[in-house]
């Protein structure tokens, strides 16, 4: 029939139709970790996005799945996924080289409160291994708007001095930048390493941070539980703790029903959650 | 009010799918299933309930939402055109009228779904009150009146006649369009309707589901539900498998997944389970490893975690589906009674 | 039902076993559960043994072998042919069981019922014969015969004796009364064209719930092929055709030679779907080709299938059967 309706004429292409993204950079920053840098194919960024927020990314036939967008938004060019191989779909994209394109959708999720709760407060961010992805968004940021925040400290943990992501970056940029204290650990003695030694939480307590800080939480779930108690230990309470949850997700807009929690889906209502609104969830996470 | 004697329901059917594509509940082989419309079809409005919800309709159990061509090293998406016809879903009952509702509490809430939201503009409602209510239904728990369906045309199946009244615009403007074959009615129908609404409210006073007791799963009681050991016991027969969810007017969850086509990548989102052990599966764990947590999310989601986020509305119409159909003769009445039963020995 | 209690709670309290698998009472007439009791006062006030106990305890014993002490199960005498075969599968425990056979008097379609057009019931009695059963309806009351409310399989039955037991509690009925391959019969006389759309159409309304894979004492993987995230043919869709063209074929062979047509696929369906047609088929070919062959009569007995003589029928050969 030629006679079709004109009432979605005005519509906006559903979200759940993707943008072809144009691999242009890839970065090998540990042997299972790579960070691609992404551009619409066209050049430029294919959206703007906050720190912490996530996209999805998809291998047409492949699989898709969502991950942390690493890059800063005060980055103007190109947006950038740090991604661990571990599965069909990373595995898949670790084989991809520049020039090669994937579909990309979102962003996706809440972000860090840097625009509100965030401001003028003294940050300390915890990271282990790949979680630093999530909160070098965040890290650059705050750089960019450095007047905008009080201190930072970094607090970086991996399993080895090779499992360490964008060690250039925070050798070159974030330990040269006034105000800014970076502390490194491995967890095991290593030949050519002659830094700290030992499990990230650990390294916390030693550390023994004053509490007038905000904590930004990101690793694998049983450093981030290790650390939360390390925190509380030392005298902060969850409401200056932030972190982010991972579940499986196939929408992005809290509607698919897979990573719903309790009321919430982490898709959409997360996945920065402050670590006191984790407590009203249901242990199942 | 209009109204046709029920010996025509084939002109009226045809009269209707001259104007738009038509969907009706139809017989195959003793099932009865809302189907499209074709001369000669196996009709059947007498059968209350169908096998599966008409939700469908809507929301259809795989439909595709965009093809990916790759030449070489380009990628080009094209998205799939939205429903752009017209169509009438015919002899919905007013159970499934409040599924559709709370669908639309999940995909018209922002970001739209755009796919269900075609959809949705484009079909239009005849509804058909519930004339011998079944005891596995239990609509008025959640303030469902079988009687008098909320749709923009609602039929009453009474004395060998189906009564007629159109309720919206969309409604009036089908009724204009049937003016052909269906006939004025008189104040003597206006009352055969009075009396046939009496009659089913009468009956639903009398099923023994009727009177189940919501209290206890309104208000902040997610901690309470969620750690009961009532879940424990009650879980055991369930077999994990779907056929709860996909007889259900309200389960929305959905898979998206990828079909090679040959010549293009066909994206298409499927519905999913919560009952399947892949539901939450990812690289790297399950966050629900165990069917009694799974058991137990279907009926969290329902009665405390859907109506949290949607001001106390239950994602349970009380179709009894679940009740008719579980292969373990589980069901949410089941769990609602399991956890009464639990209160009272805790007084 | 009463001596099936009494036996329960002495075995309970003498430590013989420590649960006991049976049908809990349900909220009507037509629906107890398969569940597990560990009390006397819950057997008591719960157990429940009657016409619609049609569900087949012998997959629940796969879960059950991994408890802790023995489990008490009720097997009628059909689910004693699938607990064998899940004894030769190393899928459930015999020294984890203490099986009482009970009897069996045919078990009821709540399908069926329906079909006879009864609606809105409030209660069911069946006589103590087990002739007749009475339906008190919101629309009134009707008698029906208890033979027009049976299952199919119950009408195919493959006998009163059960395959494996500890011992024994009740009487069984013969209740065969149809030839088990004359459905069978009647779709191979039909031409290709008939019989691909006689599949099509049945097929056709299956909804991929997974309900007759997940019920299906054969189906004991732990993981099943299309479970898997990796397997794209629409695990779950009905997408492109697939359940039509593959999905239930696929499983009826994977079941080949190890079915013991308990019938509870087509007992669950939602949709109606005379699932065991598939399977009967095979059970019907293996017994032309390589001799009459019962799964689950005996857990020691070699599968036609997996096993080689030198009279088995030549692979691909379907002319000459015996």
């Amino acid at each position: 029939m030629s006679d079709t309706c004109h009432c979605h004429d005005n519509y906006v292409k559903d979200v759940l139709i993707p943008q072809v993204g144009v691999i242009t950079d890839i970065r090998e920053e540990t042997p299972d970790v790579k960070t691609f840098r992404v551009n619409a194919p066209e050049g430029g960024k294919l959206f703007e996005h906050m720190p912490g927020q996530c996209a999805m990314l998809c291998a047409p036939g492949v699989s898709e799945g969502m991950f942390s967008i690493t890059s800063s938004p005060t980055n103007k060019e190109y947006q950038e996924f740090s991604i661990k191989k571990c599965g069909q779909l990373t595995d898949y994209l670790h084989s991809l080289e520049v020039g090669d394109e994937i579909t990309v959708r979102g962003p996706y999720g809440n972000h860090f409160p840097v625009e509100d709760k965030l401001k003028g407060k003294n940050l300390l961010f915890i990271a282990g291994g790949i979680g630093l992805a999530p909160l070098r968004s965040v890290i650059n940021y705050v750089l960019d708007n450095r007047s905008d925040y009080g201190t930072v400290d970094i607090l970086y943990g991996s399993r080895s001095k090779d499992d360490l992501v964008q060690l250039k970056e925070i050798q070159d940029v974030w330990m040269k930048t006034e105000g800014v204290n970076v502390y490194l650990t491995i967890d095991r003695e290593q030949e050519g390493w002659d830094g700290h030694v030992g499990f990230v939480p650990a390294y916390l307590k030693e550390l023994g941070f004053d509490t007038n800080k905000t904590a930004l939480l990101c690793g694998p779930p049983i450093m981030i539980k290790f650390c939360l108690a390390s925190l509380i230990e030392m005298g902060f309470s969850k409401e200056q703790v932030y972190t982010t949850l991972e579940l499986r997700m196939k929408c992005g807009i809290g509607k698919c029903g897979r990573c719903n929690i309790g009321s919430k889906y982490v898709c959409k209502d997360g996945p920065v959650f402050r670590c006191d609104e984790i407590d009203e969830l249901p242990n199942e996470y | 009010m209009f109204k046709i004697a029920k010996s025509k329901l084939p002109e009226l059917l045809k009269a209707i799918a001259a104007q738009q594509e038509l969907f009706l509940p139809v017989n195959n082989n003793g099932q009865v299933n809302f189907a499209a419309w074709f001369e000669g079809c196996n009709a059947d409005i007498e059968t209350l309930k169908t096998v599966k919800s008409p939700k469908d309709m809507f929301f259809p159990q795989s439909e595709t939402l965009y093809t990916v061509k790759k030449e070489q090293h380009k990628l080009s998406v094209e998205p799939q055109a939205l429903a752009d016809q017209n169509f009438v879903a015919f002899g919905m009952k007013a159970c499934d009228i409040q599924g559709i509702k709370v669908l639309d509490k999940v995909f018209l809430a922002e970001p739209v779904d755009t796919f269900y939201r075609a959809r949705r503009e484009h079909g239009t409602i005849v509804a058909l009150a519930c004339h011998e209510p079944e005891e596995s239904c239990f609509c008025k728990v959640f303030g469902v009146d079988c009687a008098e369906p909320d749709a923009d045309v609602v039929m009453w199946n009474a004395n060998d006649t189906l009564y007629w009244k159109a309720v919206t615009d969309k409604g009036t403007a089908l009724t204009e369009a049937l003016s052909g074959v269906l006939e004025n009615a008189d104040a003597a129908d206006e009352k055969a309707v009075e009396t046939e609404q009496e009659n089913i409210r009468a009956i639903v006073e009398k099923l023994p589901y009727t009177n189940l007791s919501l209290e206890g799963w309104n208000g902040n009681v997610t901690e309470e539900k969620f750690n009961s050991p009532v879940w424990e016991k009650l879980y055991k027969p369930c077999l994990a498998c779907g056929t709860c969810t996909f007889v259900c007017p309200t389960c929305q969850c959905y898979d998206i997944k990828d079909y090679d086509t040959g010549h293009g990548i066909q994206r298409y989102r499927c519905w999913d389970s919560c009952m399947y052990s892949d539901f939450t599966m990812m690289a790297h764990g399950n966050n629900r490893t165990s069917q009694m947590q799974r058991f137990r999310q279907r009926f969290m989601h329902k009665l405390v975690y859907f109506p949290a986020n949607n001001d106390g509305m239950y994602s349970c119409v009380g179709c009894g589906r679940c009740v008719e159909k579980c292969p373990s003769s589980l069901n949410i009445v089941k769990v609602i009674k399991a956890f009464e039963k639990e209160a009272a020995n805790h007084e | 039902m009463q001596e099936m209690i009494n036996r329960a709670k002495e075995l309970l309290s003498d430590g013989t076993v420590n649960r006991v698998l049976g049908w809990r009472r349900g909220d009507m007439s037509y629906n107890p559960e398969p569940s597990y009791f560990e009390t006397a006062e819950d057997l008591d006030a719960n157990f429940v043994y009657n016409g619609f106990c049609g569900a087949n305890l012998s997959k629940y014993m796969i879960e059950g072998s991994k408890l802790e002490g023995k489990t008490l199960v009720f097997l009628k005498p059909c689910d004693s042919y699938s607990f064998n075969q899940l004894i030769a599968e190393h899928r459930v425990d015999r020294d984890k069981a203490y099986i009482i056979g009970v009897g069996c008097m045919g078990k009821l379609s709540f399908e069926k019922i329906k079909e006879q057009g009864v609606k809105g019931i409030t209660n069911i009695t069946i006589d103590d014969a087990n002739e007749n059963i009475t339906v008190e309806t919101l629309y009134g009351e009707k008698t029906l015969a208890y033979k027009d409310c049976m299952l199919e399989r119950c009408h195919v039955c493959k006998g009163k004796e059960h395959q494996i037991f500890d011992e024994t509690i009740g009487e069984s009925r013969d209740t065969k009364d149809a030839d088990r391959f004359a459905e069978v019969e009647k779709i191979e006389a039909m031409s290709p064209e008939e019989k691909f759309a006689f599949f099509q159409n049945e097929l056709s309304r299956c909804i991929r719930c997974n309900a007759c894979r997940n019920v299906c004492p054969a189906c004991s993987c732990r993981k099943c092929v299309f479970d898997s995230t990796k397997f794209d043919s629409a695990q779950k869709a009905n997408v492109d055709s697939f359940e039509e063209r593959m999905f239930h074929i696929i499983r009826a062979f994977h079941v080949a030679g190890r079915c013991t047509d308990c019938g509870e696929c087509s007992r669950v369906c939602p949709q109606g779907i005379p699932l065991h047609l598939f399977n009967r088929k095979f059970i019907k070919d293996i017994d032309e080709f390589y001799g009459e062959f019962q799964a689950g009569v005996d857990p020691e007995a070699k599968s036609p299938l997996t096993s080689f003589t030198f009279n088995d029928v030549e692979p691909g050969v379907t002319g000459g059967r015996r």
